[in-house]
């Protein structure tokens, strides 16, 4: 059973790489595409084909994600969520990643399923869900730069960036 | 006031603002 840790943490990383990879391609390539894409009327190929399949991949990775890390800290789940002393570096990263995850299922993807028409929304619902869809994927962009830290300096790491 | 969310470079460096803020959260107030 002792190989099971490592497999979890290669799991996490795996899926964490694919979520917060796919959550960047979302706001360093697919937002200025899509206002390119408008531009010249050739924008239904990235919501009809890409942006589906891409969000598919971006919420489940999420979810392998957050349930592989909560593997990883096992019985010290609540220690880092409650950051007792030696995991409120590890803690702080999993509240962040926690966080993420929900606006990730609650605000981008119920937003994004009436953007791709995927629900039926009027125009002017589909004008606030875009907004609302926009900011939190921007906040999750902006928290996942302290969660990589705080992944990176906690757990296996602890202490690297205690100065 | 704009939203820095607004702008690619505004988030960016919004979360590294936040990293300093919450690291000297963690280390100073919360302790490690």
């Amino acid at each position: 059973m002792e190989f099971l840790p490592g497999l979890e943490r290669w799991f996490h990383l795996m899926a964490g790489v694919m979520w917060i990879g796919l959550l960047y391609y979302f706001n360093f390539v697919q937002v200025a595409a899509m206002k390119a894409a408008t531009a010249d009327s050739t924008a239904a190929g990235i919501s009809k084909h890409v942006a589906p399949r891409a969000l598919l991949f971006f919420r489940y990775a999420a979810v392998v994600t957050w349930l592989t890390g909560a593997g990883l800290l096992g019985s010290h789940f609540v220690d880092a969520f409650t950051f007792k002393s030696g995991y409120a570096m590890i803690g702080m990263g999993a509240w962040l990643g926690t966080i993420m995850l929900i606006n990730v299922w609650t605000l981008i993807w119920r937003n994004q399923k009436k953007i791709l028409g995927m629900v039926p929304a009027t125009d002017a619902e589909k004008v606030t869900a875009r907004r609302v869809a926009f900011l939190a994927s921007r906040t999750n962009t902006m928290l996942s730069i302290p969660m990589l830290f705080f992944m990176a300096s906690g757990g296996a790491h602890m202490g690297q960036f205690v100065f | 006031m704009q939203n820095p969310l607004d702008s690619l470079w505004g988030t960016v460096i919004s979360g590294f603002v936040l990293t300093l803020v919450l690291y000297v959260i963690v280390t100073k107030l919360i302790g490690v």
